[in-house]
């Protein structure tokens, strides 16, 4: 077996082992419906790290996601009451987001800046112009929204009387990771990102042209993001510009939990699938629990991230010392 | 007074001038920058340099005390800038904390819980916060100085553990603590407020130390080349376990100042996101955030103008929420100025000899 999967396999156990303790404490908690909310929950934290995982590989970080998803959630609840289509509105908005992500990556590759610091004003920059949109917390009325989305949920099963359905934030999530695994595994843009990862001046030597696919790179991730935004929308139903404060974290650490590398080079969207899964079970279990409290989910998080850093750590000793 | 106000504050200037003589090249935009908004304030704010003497008491002790806007970012500025001299260091030997807010977070908690529910005296309990700082900063310093993980990897962790184990000593309460001396330290005036004298205390002990031996030679060696340093003698592993010691015990104090200054703990937002303020601070001030050079006085400096900024904009009235933007504007221009391709442009070809 290749130990460079090791990670993976690692991730796949950890996981498997929270939903078995899951379903031993808790009755309900291996149910289909559990299950399907523990991707519809969480699909909007799935879809940016999708994003983050690509941007990370290539060796960077992106701390504007958060900041860039509020700003999405203001600009549609707005722009919906002012009286555009919610589909117009959403393409204006994953538009934004594609040139924000592109502006940020122009910058942090043509001036060789630290993507820390660029997307750190990028953060801080989205915050604000979601400031200016609207600083208060915007419900979001239209049929689109509460009738054709509601729709598009497949009934899967049928438990007892109640029909459960994969809601449509799901599949969203869903797509996003299929489309994340073949562009990473499939094509010329996620090999140059692996490669770029790996070696930045090797690549460049290697004639992969670094500084367009560093651009493009941070225009996913920004695109991810509001796509994300998007589907915070479909379940909220509103717009809030002062929320997810701090989601980046989540999203760095659902890919750190997933094998990923922050040194770059390293990295699978499967991986950040199952570190997404296994922050929501964590997140189920502390509501199924009922006593405990919400730090315990924090300090859970904290030493699981430990256990995968030492992990891949040792991994990176064990491989030099061959 | 509005004349003492203008004349104060020229008076910084110099003092600031004067202590990165040496480092005018990088500490000069943020220095420039920081002498235009207070110029400009001298023209479009009204009111912006009029102080007042007020009574002030200083542990109890009435004291004569300032009062007015430029006071007022001195004693705002100091929290960063306090974190800034510990994050100056660490980024220095090539490193980052992003676990400083967190650290903030369980200083402040130990202190009040302490203080609160088991009747601990203030000197035992100020010292408890100190000693939990540090041994935060020995946890991140044994991550990255003997486990050899990536600095950005290993403070992710306390700073996300960090935060739920303030909340796990604070039970999740926000504990509202009136022990006079606690209350103290972050409300106290001696004509200027106490967090701003320990700030300077603070930037003065860490500039002797590292600029008046060989220390902040060696950490600029590290932060260089750690292969090179370490086979050239220096040990360096130790340096950097230290340096993250130092920080976390910097982000204690400023945990502890905050704590005091709102005189209760709250857990959840004691520092939040203040590790980004630090870390732009100390960028603002002229250090690379590749390392191998550091200057602590410019820091400081940008701790100062990234407050100034801020009460200018309530000053000029913008809203609170907005201010995020000119604050993002500043960091990419500052990031931009010290980047090679601008600075080029500017130099031209002369430089390039």
């Amino acid at each position: 077996m290749n130990s460079r999967y090791l990670p993976l396999i690692i991730t796949a156990l950890v996981l498997g082992l929270l939903l078995a303790a899951g379903g031993y404490f808790f009755n309900n908690f291996l149910s289909l419906r559990v299950f399907i909310n523990l991707f519809g929950d969480n699909a909007f934290v799935g879809v940016t790290a999708v994003g983050m995982t690509f941007v990370i590989i290539s060796g960077g970080i992106d701390l504007s996601v958060a900041s860039v998803i509020a700003f999405t959630t203001i600009f549609i609840a707005q722009t919906v009451q002012d009286g555009m289509h919610p589909l117009l509105s959403m393409t204006f908005a994953l538009m934004l987001g594609l040139l924000f992500g592109a502006i940020q990556g122009w910058f942090i590759s043509s001036f060789n800046l630290p993507p820390f610091l660029v997307t750190l004003a990028g953060m801080f920059f989205a915050r604000g112009t979601g400031f200016i949109i609207n600083d208060i917390s915007l419900a979001i009325k239209h049929s689109f929204y509460s009738e054709t989305i509601r729709g598009l949920a497949i009934p899967v099963a049928k438990v007892g009387r109640a029909v459960v359905r994969i809601p449509f934030t799901a599949q969203c999530l869903i797509l996003f990771i299929i489309g994340g695994t073949l562009l990473a595994a499939f094509t010329r843009f996620g090999r140059n990102v692996y490669a770029i990862g790996s070696n930045e001046i090797s690549a460049r030597l290697m004639g992969v042209p670094v500084d367009r696919v560093k651009i493009m790179v941070y225009a996913l991730s920004g695109f991810c993001a509001t796509a994300a935004g998007c589907v915070v929308t479909f379940y909220m139903q509103s717009g809030n510009s002062s929320s997810f404060v701090g989601l980046e974290m989540d999203a760095i650490a659902a890919a750190v939990i997933g094998g990923t590398l922050l040194t770059g080079g390293v990295g699978w969207v499967a991986g950040t699938l199952m570190g997404v899964l296994i922050l929501g079970t964590i997140q189920s279990l502390i509501t199924f629990q009922g006593s405990l409290n919400n730090w315990w989910a924090k300090i859970f998080i904290g030493s699981l991230l430990f256990l995968f850093i030492s992990v891949q750590q040792l991994l990176k000793h064990r491989l030099k010392g061959r | 007074m509005r004349i003492v106000g203008i004349i104060i504050f020229w008076l910084a200037m110099v003092v600031f001038l004067y202590g990165t003589r040496r480092s005018r090249n990088v500490a000069f935009w943020p220095l420039l920058a920081l002498a235009c908004l207070l110029l400009f304030n001298l023209f479009f704010t009204q009111q912006f340099y009029r102080l007042e003497l007020r009574e002030g008491s200083f542990f109890g002790i009435p004291v004569p005390q300032l009062y007015g806007v430029p006071i007022d970012i001195l004693n705002h500025a100091s929290k960063v800038g306090i974190l800034a001299i510990g994050m100056t260091l660490v980024i220095a030997v090539g490193g980052i904390d992003l676990s400083v807010g967190a650290v903030m977070a369980i200083a402040g908690a130990m202190m009040a819980t302490l203080s609160v529910q088991l009747g601990v005296s203030p000197a035992a309990c100020i010292a408890a916060a100190l000693a939990a700082g540090l041994a935060a900063g020995m946890w991140n310093g044994f991550l990255v100085a003997v486990m050899g993980i990536p600095p950005m990897v290993a403070t992710l962790i306390l700073m996300v553990a960090g935060r739920g184990v303030a909340q796990l000593v604070t039970d999740g309460q926000i504990i509202i603590f009136n022990n006079p001396i606690l209350t103290s330290i972050g409300n106290a005036f001696l004509l200027v407020p106490v967090p701003f004298l320990l700030m300077l205390l603070m930037l003065i002990a860490t500039w002797i130390t590292t600029r008046g031996t060989a220390l902040g030679f060696l950490i600029e060696a590290v932060g260089d080349n750690e292969v090179a340093s370490s086979r050239a003698g220096v040990s360096a592993r130790t340096l950097k376990f230290l340096v993250y010691v130092f920080c976390g015990f910097c982000s204690a104090v400023a945990g502890l100042v905050q704590t005091s200054n709102i005189r209760s703990a709250d857990a959840n937002n004691i520092g939040l996101t203040l590790e980004l303020d630090a870390i732009m601070a100390v960028v603002i001030g002229g250090t690379a955030m590749t390392g191998g050079r550091f200057y602590l006085a410019s820091s400081v400096a940008g701790a100062l103008l990234i407050q100034a900024l801020t009460t200018t904009m309530y000053a000029k009235d913008v809203s609170p929420v907005v201010a995020p933007v000119p604050k993002a504007l500043v960091i990419l221009a500052v990031c931009l100025l010290q980047s090679e391709r601008v600075r080029r442009l500017f130099i031209g070809r002369r430089g390039t000899a």
